[in-house]
């Protein structure tokens, strides 16, 4: 009797895995609604990576459309939406400013001098206290945030072109124009 | 017109597939010797009509047939010929296609290789396989049809992912696919041996052949795999724990420790619930790692393809295979009994302990691999799970498991005493001490962590290699004769675990060197500046423009030099395809047997000396990963290629119930 029990394991752990994939392909993993949309962005004051003396804050950027992107040396998934965020910066017309979530100063820097740096600045966020205020899952995250300083939305995972050419970008125009 | 007479081949087949995976398997436990006989031929004919579709769907690439939705997403006119054939298994639809394709290649190899095997045995094996494919090609059918047309007909396609474009990504997924592919057999044979009832030695000697060929080919996948992310990504690392990776890995951890396990069935008849546990273990995970990558459950770096609703379609098919085949275990596998006893000392407990090992390293791959959706299912929040997991859960599992493949190469069968093995293996472990300790000093190394790193990585492969060579100095004594009769009259399954494991140390070797000497550097470059790597020179010699057929590049001239000596010049390439406007990063690697130089160009640097960013590794013994790998692949197949697999198919011919010797021995002890 024992024995039979023992033999019934490999189906019972099966069960339960497969319990777990159906709650999971019901969620979309890029997807998360963030409760924060249509509000105000947490405020932060942070050292800026490239000069630790001198602070980003957000409300330097009261007044313009602005991208949060959450990132670190460490996250795999940044590298590949690294590119094009680089192009981006170059003709998006928006400023992105980075959060360097978690991460080491060197490596951070090392980071940016390797793969080249989008940012007009970024903000070291070392403990993660302030990717708790917005709540980040993980990294890469992207907060578009509006002239008022209300997050309009957020996109969880890499960038990639589509969401880019067909979200952020209108979003942009339509924000920039309000 | 093609591609209706490809769609067309399919609904034949999954009809001849439908019959193929029923009939024999009642006319087996009936007895009906003609529906039996069924198997060989639908298996032969399903992969007729297989190969046909397949065959249209290249020839719609071939020709840029745009009307296709499948080619027109995939293809463009200015892609060359050579991707546009790949591109028929880049997509999502391709590859499902090559999944069911393979599977019938390996139905049709079973039906061709049987000859000596019991009729009834073949019908379940077919019948199991057949089964099996008409899920896949259902799923083929109603959620991917490879052959949907569109209207209007595109004027361009939209081509092939640029990070596909590349030679190593011609092979890396038909290899792969083989090997997941590929363990099906062993999984037939399992479920085989469920409904018969049937499972002693000779089962064994059955289904190992087809078991290590699919291992080699896995293990070849991912080999090609990790090369095409070393010099492709440009990142210069080999291995990155990414879902997609890990889905991949997973089947060949498990799928190791079942060659291994069948090799304890066929020798001493035992394990015989382990190893049809194991078999159908290696199968359903590799059908796991086709739901993972191709249902968006995880995001992943390289999740190329990704839908929910075919999600739902895999998941229910996952349950009716892997849930049906654990459900017959449960209930089967009493019936199937043990034999044989072994004392905790003895070559068996080893093996047994190395299975677990491995198991529980998969264990840990599958937690990591899926942490993140089991938190987010139960609400937790969401996270990503890191390489420092997987290299600290890791690291501490690999380090028992190679003392005891070490160990158990040598072992006796059955009983062993603790003296006996000391005899046998007290050079290798002087040999192996001295090194590891002594040798990270000669490297110049003092900080105690590297040298604890050194000493660990090249202690195991040490221990590997003179346990290995013990192991045959031991054999060696049983042979008369000189130094050549001793190495030739070796059976080939001894010198494919040979060579296997001394790939292992290989592959070690590699892994430590690079991690313990790579040097790295990132350098703002203006043409005629240099800098010095591990020894090298690199000079930047400027860059030109330099299109290819469907993208622009720039490229780079950099020339390396050693002591002052010319090597020779490395060409990186930064590149932006058409259609999909995205940069792409082509390494220059000056590869060779002790390292690899390697450079990549960064951004531009917008200042009026032409400067660029740029990144030089060197990476010693980093070609010894693959060489590893191609060692192990090499030993699987001399195991495969072992005399005693065709004298036994002779002997099989006529008595197919006998039982072979070696469980009649175990039986009487």
């Amino acid at each position: 009797m024992k024995k039979k029990l023992l033999l019934m394991i490999p189906l019972a752990v099966f069960f339960v895995l497969a319990g777990f994939f159906v709650v999971g392909l019901d969620r979309n993993p890029r997807e998360i609604p963030s409760p924060l949309i249509g509000k105000p962005a947490p405020v932060f004051s942070l050292p800026d990576l490239s000069d630790p003396e001198k602070t980003i804050a957000s409300q330097d950027f009261l007044g313009q459309v602005w991208l949060l992107n959450v990132w670190a040396s460490w996250c795999v998934s940044c590298r590949s939406e690294h590119p094009l965020l680089v192009e981006f910066a170059k003709t998006g017309g928006v400023p992105i400013v980075g959060l360097n979530y978690k991460d080491k100063t060197v490596d951070a820097q090392l980071y940016l001098r390797r793969y080249g740096d989008p940012y007009v600045a970024s903000a070291m966020d070392a403990d993660g206290r302030v990717g708790i205020d917005y709540g980040v899952y993980g990294s890469p995250e992207t907060f578009l945030i509006d002239k008022q300083g209300i997050i309009r939305y957020k996109q969880i995972g890499p960038i990639n072109e589509k969401a880019l050419r067909e979200t952020i970008v209108p979003m942009i125009k339509e924000l920039k124009q309000s | 017109m093609i591609p209706e007479i490809g769609q067309f081949a399919l609904i034949l087949a999954l009809l001849l597939l439908a019959v193929q995976g029923t009939l024999p398997l009642v006319g087996a436990s009936k007895g009906i010797s003609a529906w039996m006989a069924l198997s060989r031929r639908t298996a032969q004919g399903a992969f007729f009509f297989l190969a046909l579709a397949f065959g249209c769907l290249v020839y719609s690439f071939i020709v840029n047939d745009f009307s296709v939705l499948n080619v027109a997403n995939n293809s463009n006119t200015k892609l060359p010929l050579i991707y546009r054939i790949s591109a028929s298994w880049g997509s999502h639809e391709g590859s499902i296609l090559v999944w069911v394709f393979m599977l019938g290649l390996w139905s049709c190899a079973v039906s061709i290789f049987s000859k000596h095997l019991p009729e009834e045995m073949v019908a379940r094996v077919l019948g199991v396989m057949g089964l099996v494919s008409v899920g896949l090609l259902l799923f083929l059918l109603l959620t991917s049809n490879p052959f949907d047309r569109i209207f209007p007909v595109p004027a361009e396609g939209r081509d092939l992912n640029p990070l596909l474009q590349d030679p190593g990504m011609i092979l890396h997924p038909p290899m792969l696919y083989m090997g997941y592919v590929g363990f099906s057999v062993a999984f037939a044979f399992a479920i085989a041996a469920l409904l018969g009832g049937r499972l002693d030695a000779t089962w064994a000697r059955w289904s190992r052949p087809w078991t290590t060929l699919a291992w080699c080919f896995l293990t070849v996948g991912i080999l090609i795999g990790s090369w095409w992310a070393y010099y492709e990504l440009g990142w210069g690392g080999w291995w990155f724990w990414d879902p997609v990776e890990n889905a991949s890995l997973m089947p060949w951890l498990v799928g190791t420790a079942l060659i291994h396990s069948l090799a304890v069935t066929e020798k001493r008849g035992t394990f015989k619930v382990w190893t049809v546990l194991l078999a159908i273990c290696t199968f359903s995970l590799s059908l796991l790692g086709t739901f993972l990558v191709r249902s968006g459950v995880l995001t992943s770096v390289h999740a190329f393809a990704t839908d929910p609703k075919r999600g739902m379609f895999i998941l229910t098919f996952l349950a009716v295979v892997i849930g049906g085949s654990l459900a017959l275990f449960a209930f089967r596998a009493p019936k199937v009994g043990t034999a044989g006893t072994f004392k905790i000392l003895s070559r068996e407990s080893a093996l047994f302990a190395n299975n677990v090992l491995l198991i529980v390293a998969c264990g840990t791959v599958l937690l990591g691999t899926l942490y993140p959706l089991f938190l987010d299912a139960l609400n937790l929040g969401k996270i990503s799970v890191g390489p420092p997991y997987f290299e600290a859960v890791f690291v501490p599992l690999m380090v028992p498991m190679i003392f005891l493949m070490g160990v158990s190469a040598v072992t006796r069968w059955k009983e062993a005493t603790l003296p006996d093995l000391w005899t046998r293996l007290r050079w290798a472990a002087v040999v192996t001490l001295i090194v590891a300790i002594v040798l990270p000093f000669i490297l110049g190394r003092t900080s105690p962590k590297s040298v604890a790193l050194l000493g660990l990585g090249f202690g195991m492969a040490f221990w590997i290699i003179t346990s290995a060579l013990a192991g045959f100095f031991d054999r060696a004594k049983y042979v008369e004769g000189s130094f050549g009769a001793k190495l030739t009259r070796q059976p080939r399954s001894f010198w494919g675990m040979f060579v296997a494991h001394i790939g292992v140390a290989v592959f070690i070797i590699g892994v430590t060197a690079v991690k313990g000497f790579e040097a790295e550097r990132d350098v703002r470059m203006a043409p005629g500046d240099t800098v010095s790597v591990g020894g090298y020179t690199f000079r930047f010699e400027g860059t030109a423009n330099r299109d290819g057929p469907n993208y622009h590049a720039t490229r780079g001239t950099f020339e390396l030099s050693k002591d002052g000596k010319t090597i020779r010049k490395l060409y990186p390439e930064k590149r932006m395809y058409f259609a999909h406007g995205m940069p792409m990063t082509e390494a220059a690697i000056d590869s060779g047997v002790f390292g690899d130089r390697y450079v990549s160009l960064g951004e531009p640097i917008n200042d009026d000396k032409q400067s660029w960013s740029v990144r030089v590794y060197h990476k010693p013994f980093v070609t010894w990963i693959w060489a590893g790998c191609i060692l192990m692949t090499l030993g699987g197949l001399l195991a495969m290629f072992d005399r005693r697999y065709r004298v036994s198919t002779r002997r099989d011919t006529g008595k197919p119930s006998l039982p072979s010797s070696d469980s009649v021995k175990l039986e009487n002890a």
